[in-house]
């Protein structure tokens, strides 16, 4: 009982950071349509950015935090304006290869500058430790919980309360309308891709803390597409929810079924397999729109 | 003979001709020729470019069936060709199929695969697709990897050198020939695909299937047999890399090719199989070119510099493909040929 305990709050952790780069590709799709391949891929540079203001520019963490948050704002900006601007209106396919293609470069340029080399940062984060009867919490996963939770409660807010928030919103819903009421729809584009990598960058910080940085976190990128396939791919709440029970359902299965199988490695395939029952069973996810179509 | 500057079909037969004059067979033979000649002109390390680029081509158009003509958009194309590669390499291996016999096997078997992966496109399609066929990459990949006992697992498996009777097809010369003709003839058979009844259904599938399926098209069956055609392509092209080398590994397959397949679709031009050819021939020649330039910027810049230029020189090409020409080198080519057909008048008389 401890053990399946154990393993359940270790996945609601790990599930809450899902959620949190999860919603970073919502929050584009949302408001430009955009389906972005890249989002494992800032969290691939989230984890080197740590890395490089913690370890050899030695900052303190938040400082080191503010400048990972810098970056990734402008990282944004250029890449909305280099990359999908042009692309605006064009069909799905050419718009998700542009995405593959930013996620390749992004991925060379990871290697160029920092070698694919794994960089290890583990302790450099604030440490708390919780221990509720038996079950621990490592104190990584305690600050990924709580980092997760305010981000997301910061962008609760932003979407209720700020005039940009509310704006991202309208598009969401109705461009058209959006357009006619004098919102510039770039700008909302130009914020969903800032907010997108700001959430993708902290995230990586948050998985680079616990398990270093390296080239193989890009992959987290598709537990996050399997975290928004089950949540339903418009729902920011579903997101949240669906990355909770992914991070929980990885987690039991891992260690319940990896000792069963020869190879191991259960934890790898099992976003792809949440994926594919998902999508044929329920494609629209858990809490999203079941889009009506007409010719 | 002569260059035509409008279009003048007076008959059925003349209207549907994939080469309507004289010229444009003279064109035809000329390339065979050159092309089955190469073996003379070039060294061993030229062929096997040109192998690959034969292996790349028959690929590519597999893909483009699938997701140039009907729209079924499939970034698992490597993982497909590796249910191929390996059915064809544990039949050589194990069972000591020949391997004229492993390989029809191999490509029904990859196209088995792609019809029970293609099952989620009837109800899904765009994104929803893609990620289907991502993950469709990664299992496949899982599963060869778990089937130890038959696959070799990670170690990869040992296969007899190819050959047909007994004309062996280990040299690099053989091995062109045998490419290359399965590449001309998969071509021929991509052409005239789309041509048929199944062909057009895919291209109206393509343009809107709702539309499509009020005509009476089944997308049942249509998206299932391109599903089904694609793999086929993607299993040939498996079992002949694999054969290639002799050698089965999961490495030969990974998922940077499944969108590197499609990167070559859309830097020849969707939806026309010269187009495909274009791509995968311009996607090789960069490949090369990369692979050239990695050591030397490699002993320039930094050790990784050759490994980034690879990935950075792919995302790229790509991305500039997308804004400035997106519909390829072959809407290029078009233009080319227009130019010099009409010259030196710049309009057709009807086309």
């Amino acid at each position: 009982m401890t053990f399946f305990l154990q393993l359940v709050v270790t996945g609601l952790a790990q599930g809450m950071v899902y959620a949190l780069i999860a919603i970073g590709f919502v929050i584009i799709l949302k408001c430009s349509e955009v389906f972005n391949i890249a989002q494992g891929h800032f969290v691939l540079i989230g984890g080197y950015l740590g890395y490089t203001f913690l370890v050899p520019f030695g900052l303190p963490i938040w400082v080191a935090l503010g400048m990972a948050i810098v970056t990734a704002i402008i990282m944004g900006l250029l890449i909305e304006r280099l990359i999908l601007r042009p692309l605006l209106g064009e069909p799905v396919l050419a718009v998700i290869m542009a995405t593959i293609a930013l996620a390749t470069i992004l991925g060379g340029l990871a290697t160029l500058l920092w070698g694919g080399e794994y960089k290890p940062y583990h302790g450099l984060l604030p440490s708390i430790s919780l221990k509720i009867g038996a079950v621990s919490l490592p104190s990584e996963s305690l600050i990924g919980l709580i980092v997760s939770v305010i981000c997301v409660a910061l962008l609760m807010l932003l979407f209720r309360y700020t005039k940009i928030g509310l704006a991202m919103r309208a598009t969401a819903e109705d461009l058209q309308v959006v357009q006619s009421l004098g919102i510039r729809a770039t700008t909302v584009y130009a914020v969903s891709w800032i907010i997108a990598c700001v959430v993708g960058v902290i995230g990586g910080i948050l998985v680079g803390g616990v398990s270093g940085a390296h080239i193989e976190l890009a992959n987290i990128g598709i537990k996050a597409f399997a975290v928004v396939l089950l949540g339903g791919v418009n729902s920011i709440g579903g997101a949240i929810v669906a990355g909770i029970i992914l991070g929980m359902l990885e987690n039991v299965a891992a260690g319940y079924l990896d000792p069963l199988l020869p190879g191991g490695g259960l934890a790898q395939i099992f976003p792809f397999i949440v994926m594919i029952i998902v999508l044929i069973f329920r494609p629209y996810g858990l809490f999203g729109l079941v889009r009506i179509e007409r010719i | 003979m002569g260059l035509h500057s409008g279009t003048f079909h007076e008959n059925y037969a003349q209207d549907m001709a994939i080469f309507p004059t004289k010229l444009h067979w003279g064109f035809l033979l000329a390339f065979l020729i050159l092309l089955f000649t190469c073996p003379l002109f070039f060294s061993d390390r030229i062929l096997t470019i040109m192998t690959m680029m034969g292996i790349a081509v028959i690929s590519v158009h597999g893909l483009n069936i699938l997701t140039g003509f009907c729209d079924q958009i499939s970034i698992g194309h490597a993982g497909f060709m590796a249910v191929g590669g390996y059915t064809s390499a544990v039949l050589c291996a194990k069972l000591g199929l020949p391997f004229w016999a492993a390989l029809p096997c191999g490509a029904l078997a990859a196209g088995i695969a792609g019809l029970f992966f293609g099952l989620p496109s009837l109800k899904i399609k765009g994104f929803y697709l893609i990620m289907a066929t991502i993950a469709a990459h990664f299992i496949i990949i899982w599963t060869i990897i778990q089937l130890r006992g038959i696959t070799g697992g990670t170690d990869g498996l040992a296969v007899p050198s190819p050959a047909i009777g007994g004309l062996s097809l280990s040299s690099k010369t053989n091995y062109f020939y045998l490419v290359m003709i399965i590449a001309c003839f998969a071509t021929l058979l991509a052409k005239n695909i789309v041509r048929t009844r199944a062909g057009r259904a895919f291209i109206a599938i393509r343009d809107n299937d709702l539309a499509a399926e009020v005509m009476g098209i089944s997308l049942w069956s249509y998206k299932l047999q391109a599903f089904f055609i694609g793999c086929v392509y993607a299993g040939v092209a498996g079992a002949l890399l694999i054969h290639y080398f002799s050698f089965a590994s999961t490495d030969q397959f990974p998922f940077f090719d499944s969108v590197w397949y499609l990167g070559m679709l859309i830097v020849g031009g969707m939806g026309s199989t010269t187009g495909a050819i274009f791509g995968a021939v311009a996607l090789r020649l960069l490949d090369e070119v990369v692979t050239m330039a990695g050591p030397v910027l490699s002993a320039a810049v930094a050790p990784q510099a050759a490994a980034s230029l690879a990935l950075i020189s792919h995302g790229l090409i790509i991305i500039i493909f997308l804004i400035f020409e997106p519909r390829g080198l072959y809407h290029r080519w078009e233009i080319i040929k227009a130019y010099f057909r009409l010259w030196p008048y710049s309009h057709e008389v009807a086309e």
